[in-house]
């Protein structure tokens, strides 16, 4: 069975790719993950914001009582390769692309527009294939506005764009007013791939201790509804690739993506809580579904099930609510 | 030959430079001034930085300078060339290795930062006492008196001894070379090579033990042959001086710096000449010049070969016509005849015309004075003022200069406006925050200006004894010629004050001369600036008619994300107004400089000081002296209430006058008041805790983790709140005991030193806005004088009757008074609350041995001392010894006190006739464990002495003067992991071995706090500290264990930001126990590197990963049939490399080599496994009791470690 797909330029023998997790932190890890089958690979995210902070961090540690009593310059070895920049996650690229075959897509995660256009150009001449950009912004303001979170996305892709010439994806979350309308000005401004979507961490609250803790919980499969209904709306209106992450466990779920137009699938969960095994049993269990239904290719199905093909595009949309909704008056 | 770079840099580093490249191995220990030294150095091997041979020196740090003395005299023996780098104390523990080297002919130079060595009290600064203790050694003495000679003298004395085979003491003063940052001319590699000659190493190699060449070395010899053998070396000594000038002749031939043995400045028909060595030598020299321009006729020798003392070289270097000699030695010889330098010279004289060399005065008048003890400034009205009493008919044989005597009356009268500073020199004084990074700035700009321009630049730092909220002293010298200037700096062209509350407490602009320029940070607009200075420094401004420049700093610090770090700032309005460098010009410098700095930080680091820079431009401005109508004056630095000799004494040093004390104000022996640090408000808080009561929960714990006792419980009597201020607050204490009485927790305004522990550790909630506490932070300035009413209030209302407390959990301890407060100590210190509940524990009759290192420096560093009494006028006693010795010093005072309890038990016995049978037995037999019991003992006590009133027998006077020794006393040794695992280890293991009652505290902040992050044998596996740049490769010493195998020793290991009640009972049980006991304290630090907020959240996860079990040995147990030890944190509740990802000693490790770190974490995590598991097994075990019989075996199946 032909799997191939091309995502963000690349032609994956499969679409399943494992996505950004500590299952690559290390070199081992991602050979393991080469091994384990996965078509490619994208690292965990380069976290641009916490590497300010810690540098801050450091820095004032260090710095504040330094010079400020007769018996102490200072309280710490002087060491000219204590580096607080992103150059071990800039290593960590140079080392994978070294020793894998597979794709490897960096991933940055960060907060201010101008750290993001240098940090992207570090990791293009590190040698990454392409740059998934994960911008998740929590607008707390009242005075900050949807259409301004949406722009100032737009301008750091647009940005971005400008600056390197790699392929780009982005992480999206789920939380937009038009996520239809985004996805088209993320294409014009250069987004070669939509990501759908991010998980978060979410606050909890502690009742004992009266503060927020916040968890992240790996994924289940009830999480990939949100996730196949804006696939389905997007394969077809935007011309860039796309990519579900987030309630893919199964080789059905897999499958479902690809029909609603995921050119790619991103395993995280399922792999953190079954092994690094489980990705080659979904390839499997999909290849043989394919094979009993008699598709010839994953092709014939990729975005069979999107919005402009699927035989009820209603159900998509608001019509799969009152629907719901019927059903259980009529019971 | 390759060209000479000019450098900025200090003597220290001078010298290292020199030393790690022509040595081959170097062994250390830390020690003030000379630590920095030994830190180039390893620095230095551990980046691969190759000597003049190629090969990368091998840099050791040892257990104490004794064991660092051994190690080179081995490695020398063994055919190496080795150096090592000490001062004071240091030196002293290396002396008896200094005889065998030197007896044994030794090539080695040695490198010493002279500095003071204790008598009466320590100190860190400079003078000649200690290497003035080592002149019977055998050593050579060479003296530098500045960066630059002593960059030289470090490779002549190599030199030197490589040809002589008499081993070189080269030293050079403490602090004021050591530290002085100055422009110098560095030594090729190529010009070490030429100076250190192969044959000559060859020859020394050819020396070493071998078994290929076997010899022995070292031998006990018999009265038949060691004198003999001793003078044998005399031909060596003898042409020693002549290889030392030789070697000095052909570095002046090589690199033009032309240096003698002793070498002459001023007048060559001089009448009066002055002979000394050292950085005062500069100062002479540069006087001398000045004054002979002038048309004096007088010259000072500056000695630079000491030992051996050359007499011909001297008288030829002494011109023939001086009638008249002062002779100044920068030591004291208590009952010499004279201070050492001035015998020698008297001795000179005497040989010479013994010898009959003649055609010189050959019997001039020659006084001796001693000058310069540690550190005191040496400065060039002190010149003069020793030429002017050498012109005196009478002169004072022996006198002092640079202070007042006005007890014997040694001193000679200096004329403080003596003046002689030349004009072209820029002269700048910087008041600046120990954490605002005013000294980092300022060495910064004297690097752009040595290095960007042709002027000279020095550069020296003073700082006060405070470790939080410390204040700095900058003191700026540029110039077109060298600067020998090696004093302090009195009439500045250039004043910045870069606190405005420094204003209130320090005569700023007594630096500035007229016309000067003055660079004030205030937190205010600048229009409104003028009317906010006290009144005496807008007059001063009027009267020396300064420029005034403003700047609110601290805004444009925050604006750009720099915190309280406004050192880029101040620095850019330096550059900016001071016209010493072109403004662009400057800039460009500076942010050059911030790439080089901080450019491995992190690239938000760099660009956050970048835009510090550009921002302040903006935001500096002049301005006009407005009318001097301020209302508001310089408060007085200590309250009218003070006593006596606060207000006489400690409140001069405390305001920086102390140099203007005289002796008369002094006491004789080093005996200070305690309980002075009260009076010294250091207001150093720019936010306090406010106390919401209607939350509280009266847990207590914000009394027991506040570092400087500057928060405290009460409770009292509801009567006691007649009088209170309006804003006092009190709410009803809840628990049963003290039914009835008011609690109140009260912040001490002036003294807190905003460190948040105690809110971080507030677990009283809101339950509708728990982000409101019973505690919060808000600012000090408006709450300042209600609180300070209320904390006076609050330190009247009486103590509760610490009989009366049911539970001595930290609830109950915290009610009890603290007798050790607001100390110099760093803000959010982890090591005071443990000294702290110490003094509320056992104060009243507590005596503390204290061992060198943080705790003896904000335990007794005056000015103002933090240990305290109580209401009745008892306290803890303290005393500080050395580092080394401290669990022997404090287990003296336990023999002192047993001994003279043996005798008080005597006398009650044999004068029970006159107390009566049963006050005796009732004071014989008290049980002293309870604060009931000890109360009704201190009671007998007293009715003992009515009784003992009027009776005429000698040996009820006796009794009298030793009754107190029936309360029983607390004896601690208490110091930090340097000492107790360290340098200190040989006699607190010996003390432990002991069966007397005498307690250890060790507070381990796992590394040399103190002199700045050496590494200890405590430091864990992991961390990176000076000399285990790499981060440690092995596990730190289980102290603990060790001092469990005795079996009879009390041990207990403690965290209280982990297990606060664990910590209180921990205390108590060692206290009660009659044998030795020993407490490991974790104790956070700014060495480990992160926000002290977080202190207590750390040590939980040390504790919760089984990094820092805590557990308590305690051999009562055994009696009980129960095992001794009980493990009461087992840890495994987190991953060890959680917690260690939190601070940047082992974060730093981890970013500069991943793979080890997590090689190391793993070890880590092992380490803590097996420990855990360790204990667990011993806790499992029950130790036969008397008549069991039975070896020891696990009585039940521990539990396995939860890790």
């Amino acid at each position: 069975m032909n799997l191939e797909t091309n995502y963000l330029g690349f032609k994956l023998a499969h679409p399943l790719i494992v996505g950004a997790c500590p299952l690559s932190d290390t070199l081992d890890g991602l050979r393991r993950v080469e091994a384990a089958g996965a078509s490619a690979v994208v690292l965990r995210s380069l976290f641009e914001e916490q590497i300010t902070a810690e540098s801050m961090a450091h820095h004032r540690a260090m710095e504040s009582h330094a010079d400020s009593h007769g018996e102490a310059s200072s309280y710490f070895v002087h060491n000219e390769d204590f580096k607080l920049g992103p150059d071990e996650y800039l290593e960590h690229i140079r080392n994978a692309k070294s020793k894998l075959t597979i794709p490897v897509f960096a991933s940055l995660n960060g907060d201010t527009p101008g750290r993001w256009i240098e940090y992207a150009k570090l990791i293009e001449q590190a040698g990454a294939d392409a740059l998934e950009l994960n911008m998740f912004h929590v607008p707390v303001d009242p005075g900050e506005s949807g259409s301004f979170v949406e722009k100032q996305l737009i301008d750091v892709v647009a940005g971005i764009r400008k600056a390197v010439k790699l392929p780009l994806a982005i992480k999206l979350s789920p939380f937009y007013t038009a996520p239809a309308n985004l996805a088209a000005q993320l294409e014009k401004a250069g987004a070669n791939a939509l990501v759908v979507f991010n998980r978060f961490y979410e606050p909890d609250v502690s009742v004992e201790k009266l503060e927020i803790e916040s968890h992240l919980h790996l994924s289940t499969s009830t999480e990939l509804a949100l996730r196949l209904r804006w696939l389905a709306i997007l394969s077809g209106q935007v011309k860039t690739s796309l990519a579900v992450t987030g309630g893919v466990h199964s080789a059905i779920d897999a499958l479902k993506a690809v029909m609603c137009g995921a050119h790619a699938v991103q395993l995280v969960s399922v792999l953190l809580g079954g092994g690094l095994a489980k990705l080659r049993m979904i390839l499997h269990e999909m290849t043989k579904w394919l094979q009993d239904h008699e598709y010839e290719s994953l092709r014939q199905a990729l975005g069979s099930m999107n919005r402009t093909r699927c035989p009820n595009p209603g159900a998509l949309e608001r019509g799969n609510y009152v629907h719901m909704l019927q059903t259980w008056q009529l019971t | 030959m390759a060209a000479r770079e000019s450098v900025t840099i200090d003597g220290n580093e001078a010298v290292a430079s020199v030393a790690h490249r022509i040595n081959e191995v170097i062994a250390i220990y830390p020690i003030t001034p000379s630590s920095n030294m030994g830190e180039f150095a390893d620095e230095w091997s551990a980046h691969g930085r190759k000597n003049i041979w190629g090969v990368v020196p091998s840099v050791s740090e040892m257990q104490s300078e004794g064991g660092a003395s051994g190690a080179i005299h081995g490695a020398l023996q063994a055919g190496a060339l080795a150096t090592t780098f000490t001062a004071s104390q240091g030196l002293l523990l290396m002396i008896p290795n200094m005889y065998k080297i030197a007896g044994e002919l030794t090539s080695f130079c040695m490198h010493v930062s002279a500095r003071t060595l204790a008598t009466h009290a320590l100190s860190i600064f400079g003078d000649h006492s200690d290497v003035m203790a080592c002149r019977q050694t055998g050593f050579a003495m060479l003296a530098s008196g500045s960066p630059q000679e002593a960059h030289d003298l470090a490779c002549i004395g190599t030199a030197a001894s490589l040809e002589s085979r008499v081993p070189m003491l080269h030293f050079f003063d403490g602090f004021r070379t050591s530290h002085e940052v100055a422009k110098l001319n560095l030594l090729s590699d190529d010009d070490l090579r030429f100076m250190i000659r192969d044959d000559l190493v060859h020859a020394h190699r050819q020396r070493a033990l071998t078994p290929d060449r076997p010899v022995i070395r070292g031998t006990a010899q018999n009265p038949d042959a060691f004198f003999q053998a001793r003078e044998a070396c005399n031909g060596y000594y003898d042409v020693c001086a002549s290889i030392v000038q030789r070697t000095m002749d052909r570095f002046g031939e090589r690199i033009g710096r032309k240096y003698r043995l002793f070498d002459y400045f001023g007048h060559p028909q001089a009448e009066r000449v002055i002979v000394l060595m050292g950085s005062a030598a500069e100062t002479a020299r540069e006087t001398v010049d000045y004054l002979v321009a002038k048309g004096e006729k007088i010259g000072a020798v500056v000695v630079r070969l000491y030992r051996p003392f050359d007499i011909p070289a001297f008288l030829a270097a002494l011109p023939k016509t001086a009638k008249s000699i002062a002779v100044l030695d920068r030591t004291k010889e208590p009952g010499a005849i004279g201070e050492p330098l001035l015998l020698d010279v008297i001795a000179a004289f005497f040989e010479a015309q013994a010898a009959g060399m003649n055609g010189r005065v050959m019997s001039p008048k020659i006084i001796g004075g001693r000058y310069g003890l540690s550190s005191k400034e040496f400065t060039p009205g002190c010149v003069k003022a020793v030429f002017d009493e050498l012109a005196k008919p009478k002169s004072i044989r022996r006198f002092t200069v640079g202070i007042k005597d006005d007890v014997t009356h040694l001193s000679l009268p200096v004329d403080p406006d003596f003046n002689i500073e030349p004009e072209d020199v820029f002269r700048g004084v910087f008041f600046g925050l120990g954490a605002d990074g005013t000294v980092g700035a300022n060495k910064n700009s004297i690097k752009i200006i040595g290095e960007e321009t042709p002027n000279f630049a020095q550069g020296y730092f003073v700082y006060d004894s405070k470790k939080s909220g410390a204040i700095t002293i900058s003191h700026l010298r540029f110039g077109p010629r060298t600067i020998r200037s090696t004093y302090l700096i009195t009439r500045a062209k250039f004043v910045a004050c870069h606190q405005f509350v420094f204003l209130d407490q320090y005569d700023v602009l007594e630096y500035a001369q007229p016309g000067a320029v003055f660079l004030l940070n205030a937190p205010f607009d600048k229009d409104q600036v003028w009317a906010q200075l006290p009144r005496e420094v807008q007059q001063t401004i009027v009267d020396k008619k300064l420029r005034f420049f403003v700047i609110d700093a601290n805004k444009v610090a925050q604006s750009t994300g720099m915190g309280g770090r406004i050192n880029t700032i101040m620095q850019v309005c330096f550059f900016a107004i001071s016209g010493v460098l072109p403004r662009d010009e400057a800039i460009q410098h500076i942010k050059q400089s911030i790439k080089k700095t901080y450019g491995k930080k992190g690239d938000e680091v760099v660009k956050r000081n970048w835009e510090a820079v550009d921002e302040t431009l903006k935001h500096l401005h002049e301005i006009k002296a407005g009318s001097v109508a301020s209302q508001r004056v310089r408060p007085p630095n200590v309250s009218a209430e003070a006593p006596d000799f606060v207000q006489r004494v400690t409140s001069m040093m405390m305001k920086g006058k102390g140099d203007l004390l005289p002796v008369s104000a002094f006491p004789i022996d080093g005996t200070w008041p305690s309980a002075t640090c009260q009076w010294e408000k250091r207001n150093i808080a720019l936010e306090i805790p406010v106390w919401d009561e209607k939350l509280c929960i009266q847990c207590n714990k914000c009394a027991m983790v506040c570092p400087h006792a500057a928060i405290r419980a009460k409770v009292y009597e509801p009567d006691a709140l007649r009088s209170a201020p309006p804003t006092f607050k009190s709410v009803d204490w809840k628990a049963k005991d003290f039914k009835g009485f008011k609690y109140t927790i009260q912040v001490a305004p002036e003294d807190c030193t905003g460190c948040e522990i105690c809110v971080s550790v507030c677990p009283a909630k809101d339950k509708s806005n728990p982000k409101h506490k019973s505690l919060d932070m808000a600012p000090q300035p408006p709450l300042r004088a209600a609180e300070r009413d209320n904390y006076k209030f609050f330190l009247d209302v009486p103590e509760c009757d610490r009989s009366k407390i049911e539970r001595l959990d930290v609830k109950g301890a915290q009610l009890l008074q603290p007798l050790f407060e607001y100390s110099g100590a760093c803000s959010g210190c982890g090591e005071t609350p443990y000294i702290k509940l110490l003094t509320q524990l056992f104060g009243d009759r507590l005596l503390i041995g204290n061992a060198t290192g943080c705790s003896s420096i904000y335990g007794g560093n005056l000015p103002a001392t933090p240990y305290a009494v109580n209401r009745e006028g008892r306290g803890p006693a303290w005393s500080n010894s050395l580092f080394e010795d401290n669990a022997e010093f404090a287990f003296g005072f336990r023999l002192a006190i047993d001994a003279n309890l043996s005798l008080a038990r005597e006398l009650v016995k044999s004068l029970s006739g006159v107390i009566g049978d049963s006050l005796a037995t009732a004071i014989l037999d008290a049980q002293q464990i309870t604060e009931a019991d000890l109360l009704a003992q201190r009671t007998r006590v007293a009715t003992l002495r009515g009784k003992l009133t009027g009776v005429n027998r000698p040996e009820a006077k006796m009794l009298e003067s030793v009754a107190d020794y029936l309360v029983r006393k607390s004896v601690w040794a208490v110091g930090g992991d340097g000492w107790a695992y360290d340098i200190g280890y040989g006699g607190l293991d010996h003390v432990l071995s002991t069966d007397r009652d005498i307690n250890i505290l060790v507070l381990d902040t796992e590394v040399y706090s103190n002199t700045g992050g050496q590494q200890s044998k405590a430091t864990p596996i992991g961390a990176a500290a000076k000399f285990a740049a790499a981060g440690k490769a092995v596990n730190k010493k289980d102290l603990g264990l060790m001092a469990m195998a005795y079996g009879h020793v009390y041990v207990a290991s403690v965290a209280f930001g982990a297990k606060d009640n664990h910590t209180v009972q921990a205390f108590r049980e060692a206290e009660s126990y009659p044998g030795p006991s020993i407490i490991i304290a974790y104790s956070h630090c700014i060495a480990h590197g992160y926000d002290m907020k977080f202190g207590l959240d750390q040590q939980k996860k040390a504790v919760d990963s089984g990094i820092w079990p805590v557990y308590r040995y305690d051999p009562r147990r055994v009696a009980k049939g129960e095992p001794p030890l009980s493990v009461d944190a087992h840890g495994g509740k987190l991953p060890v490399s959680e917690y260690m990802r939190n601070e940047t000693r082992f974060r730093m490790v981890e970013k500069i080599d991943p793979a080890r770190f997590k090689w190391l974490a793993v070890e880590a995590q092992k380490a803590a496994q097996r420990r855990v598991a360790t204990y667990e097994y011993l806790a499992g075990l029950r130790v036969p009791t008397e008549g069991d019989g039975q070896a020891a075996k696990p009585v039940a199946q521990p539990e396995p470690a939860n890790t």
